[in-house]
């Protein structure tokens, strides 16, 4: 009896003690993984950030923290190339390929949830054929189409891509989003004499702002993002976006311009990453509500 | 009122309009015979000719432009679409006024009646209207002008009006598949395409799986912090990232080999590296890029990992912890089944996503080193083969088109089998 009482408290007792180092490794681990995977994401960000504030004659692509900070890069980036008219075309696609397209889309997705009308079951396979086509299927079209329609170096055409590429899916999200806004509301405000365009516009627009918010950002971002399109349909070095612009400062593998590389994609980065941090509750709410939706 | 026989209403309206007229709705049998006439009429001054020439694709050279006969072609084709579809719609309104008539249902006739009921019933084809005119003038017209022009001869040499297109059937398709010198590039291309699509795509899902397990432990402390930096990749624009990459994995000026590997000499002398040929290594390169798009694309795999687990109830653990579990048996039994059921068709729109990710390959080292003939470099995927052939010094439009076609091809076919499995079809209502 003595024996087993002695006994008991100590195996407790070392159970105790392993459960405790167990529980440090399991911590220690956990940090050690996050520590690391934020230091390799960092790196490179670093990189490119420090970069951007060394003068022209650095030596090597790497995070140095020493040297001579100087902002010259940014006045450089404006005076002496085409950077300005980059950001500028880029800013001029974007806006319209976002005003158009959320337009278009808030429209058709608003449809497809609240009205039934002959064609509609139809219209929506389309619409799910359409989405699963790459926009890049086309891509040899695209070439030839611009140059019979004497749009290549156009910015038009290019946005009318944009747009076009962006409908299917987002217009897919949006009626997710605007099947959410319980059906009643609606309702009630028939019942009190409302017309279709006023219970569109006060009473169910007004409920899916987030949405719209979000679909604005992708709507801002895909002409931002892309290279491919607009590398293939811009000619001249003017009329570039800061994608294709900025590549050409690195792609001379002789004459390679980092500080200017670095400067420019902080400027672009920047308002970019900032929008995306605003934003973000909203859509990824938004896409696990449309992808578990389909 | 008047009974209407539906079936006979149906039968007039073989030639639109009349059924409607039957019905007594003299407007909308007026305005669909004026469509009819209208599509007659286009079709026989210009439709019938466009389609001869889309047969023919012209027969002198500086005259007949083949190019734009293949596009006012295609335009017809899409008209007469159209038309067929509206000529269907006519036969089932035919029907579906005069059942309505039977059942003592309100049916306009007049003209206020009709736009009364355009702005009620019509107000969702109106709005839908400009999504549908986008998406055919900017999709699936130019992907029908790709599908004929992958049957042409449309190259360097033969560039219209100078010279004349012509049909030559499967004959890109053969060559690819079968002429020794394609045939070694499309399956080298291929090849690659597919390994870069499966190893990118799988680590990205490893890395992101992992860290939203890890990070969402409940005893972690900066969460906030740690989530904002995870996040970065994906709030960065990609482009910027990747033309960082290519510097940062410079072979002589790069931080890879002058500062990591620099470092990693210091502390561990005795297993000494030497830098690395990234650039002009093709499997180094190839190496690289696939870790690149690790960083890359782990956040939004991340993102939504973060979002299902917390949906996950907790009592569902405790259950599991009082039955005696263990901390793996957990995870692959409650964790990673919800995580595949929810999240399945975001992994597949990653992998169709890098199977195209052209930025990726071409800003990093422009599809380099190396050269698998046809113009494809040692990292070149299919997608960034089609912008070299089409953009070369001596383009190869129909081969180009070709590629495209099998590409598609394969995407829609990926496609289709999720959104069976997902059933997204029966989203229908």
């Amino acid at each position: 009896m003595e024996n087993a009482q002695a006994v008991a408290p100590k195996s407790a007792n070392s159970k105790q003690n392993s459960a405790r180092r167990h529980r440090f490794w399991k911590q220690f681990f956990t940090y050690l993984y996050m520590v690391i995977l934020a230091i390799i994401v960092m790196y490179p960000v670093l990189i490119t950030f420090i970069t951007a504030f060394k003068d022209a004659n650095v030596q090597a692509f790497v995070l140095d923290f020493g040297g001579k900070w100087t902002l010259v890069n940014f006045k450089n980036l404006f005076t002496q190339t085409l950077y300005g008219s980059w950001y500028l075309n880029t800013m001029i696609i974007s806006v319209s390929c976002m005003v158009i397209q959320v337009i278009v889309v808030t429209l058709a997705g608003y449809v497809y949830s609240r009205y039934r009308f002959a064609g509609k079951k139809f219209s929506l396979m389309f619409f799910i054929i359409i989405q699963m086509v790459p926009t890049m299927a086309a891509l040899t079209a695209y070439y030839v189409l611009a140059n019979m329609l004497n749009a290549l170096d156009h910015y038009w055409f290019l946005t009318a891509i944009y747009i076009g590429g962006g409908i299917p899916q987002n217009t897919w999200l949006m009626k997710g989003y605007f099947d959410n806004v319980p059906y009643d509301l609606d309702e009630s405000a028939k019942l009190d004499g409302a017309g279709n365009f006023k219970i569109f516009w006060s009473i169910v627009l007004p409920l899916v702002k987030p949405m719209i918010a979000v679909q604005a950002l992708w709507a801002f971002m895909s002409p931002v993002q892309d290279y491919l399109m607009a590398k293939f349909l811009l000619t001249s070095e003017s009329h570039y976006t800061v994608a294709v612009g900025l590549q050409t400062f690195i792609n001379n593998a002789q004459n390679q311009q980092v500080v200017l590389f670095s400067a420019g994609a902080i400027l672009v980065a920047f308002p970019i990453a900032a929008l995306f941090f605003y934003l973000q509750r909203f859509f990824v709410s938004g896409l696990l509500a449309g992808g578990s939706k389909g | 009122m008047q009974k209407k026989d539906a079936k006979k209403a149906q039968r007039l309206s073989i030639i639109p309009g009349l059924g409607q007229l039957y019905n007594g709705q003299t407007i909308k049998g007026v305005l669909f015979i004026i469509i009819l006439l209208a599509f007659v009429a286009e079709f026989i001054f210009g439709g019938i000719s466009a389609f001869a020439n889309l047969v023919t694709l012209g027969s002198v050279s500086m005259e007949d432009n083949s190019l734009f006969m293949m596009i006012y072609g295609t335009l017809q084709i899409l008209l007469t679409i159209i038309f067929i579809v509206f000529y269907v719609a006519n036969l089932y309104d035919a029907k579906r006024v005069a059942n309505l008539i039977n059942n003592d249902k309100k049916v306009s006739h007049t003209f206020k009646e009709l736009g009364a009921s355009m702005v009620d019933g019509g107000f969702a084809y109106l709005l839908t209207t400009p999504a549908y005119f986008l998406m055919i003038f900017t999709i699936v017209f130019p992907v029908l002008v790709t599908l004929l022009m992958a049957f042409t001869n449309y190259d360097f040499a033969h560039i219209p009006p100078a010279m004349l297109l012509d049909w030559v059937g499967f004959k890109n398709f053969t060559s690819m598949f079968f002429l020794s010198s394609y045939r070694a590039t499309f399956n080298a291309v291929f090849g690659w395409t597919v390994i870069w699509t499966v190893c990118a795509t799988t680590l990205q899902i490893i890395i992101g799986i992992a860290t939203a397990v890890i990070a969402n432990q409940n005893f972690i402390k900066g969460k906030r912090f740690f989530g904002v930096i995870f996040l970065l990749p994906w709030a960065i624009p990609a482009f910027v990232s990747i033309m960082s990459f290519s510097n940062i994995f410079n072979d002589s000026a790069g931080a890879i080999n002058v500062q990591v590997i620099g470092l990693w000499n210091t502390l561990v002398p005795f297993a000494h590296i030497a830098p690395i040929h990234w650039m002009t290594d093709t499997f180094w390169t190839k190496f690289a890029i696939i870790m690149i798009q690790g960083w890359l694309g782990f956040p939004y795999i991340y993102v939504m990992i973060t979002g299902i687990l917390q949906a996950i109830p907790d009592d569902l653990y405790e259950a599991a912890t009082l039955d005696g579990a263990t901390v793996m048996q957990k995870f692959n039994k409650i964790t990673l089944p919800t995580i595949f059921a929810i999240a399945a068709p975001i992994f597949v729109t990653q992998y169709t996503f890098n199977f195209n990710n052209f930025s990726m390959i071409y800003l990093f080292n422009q599809g380099g080193p190396g050269d698998v003939g046809a113009n494809a470099g040692g990292t070149d995927i299919l997608i960034s083969w089609i912008y070299k052939l089409t953009t070369g010094t001596s383009p190869q439009y129909s081969l180009a088109a070709a590629v495209t076609l099998i590409i598609s091809v394969l995407v829609i076919g990926i496609s289709l089998i999720v959104f069976k499995k997902t059933h997204a079809f029966e989203m229908g209502d």
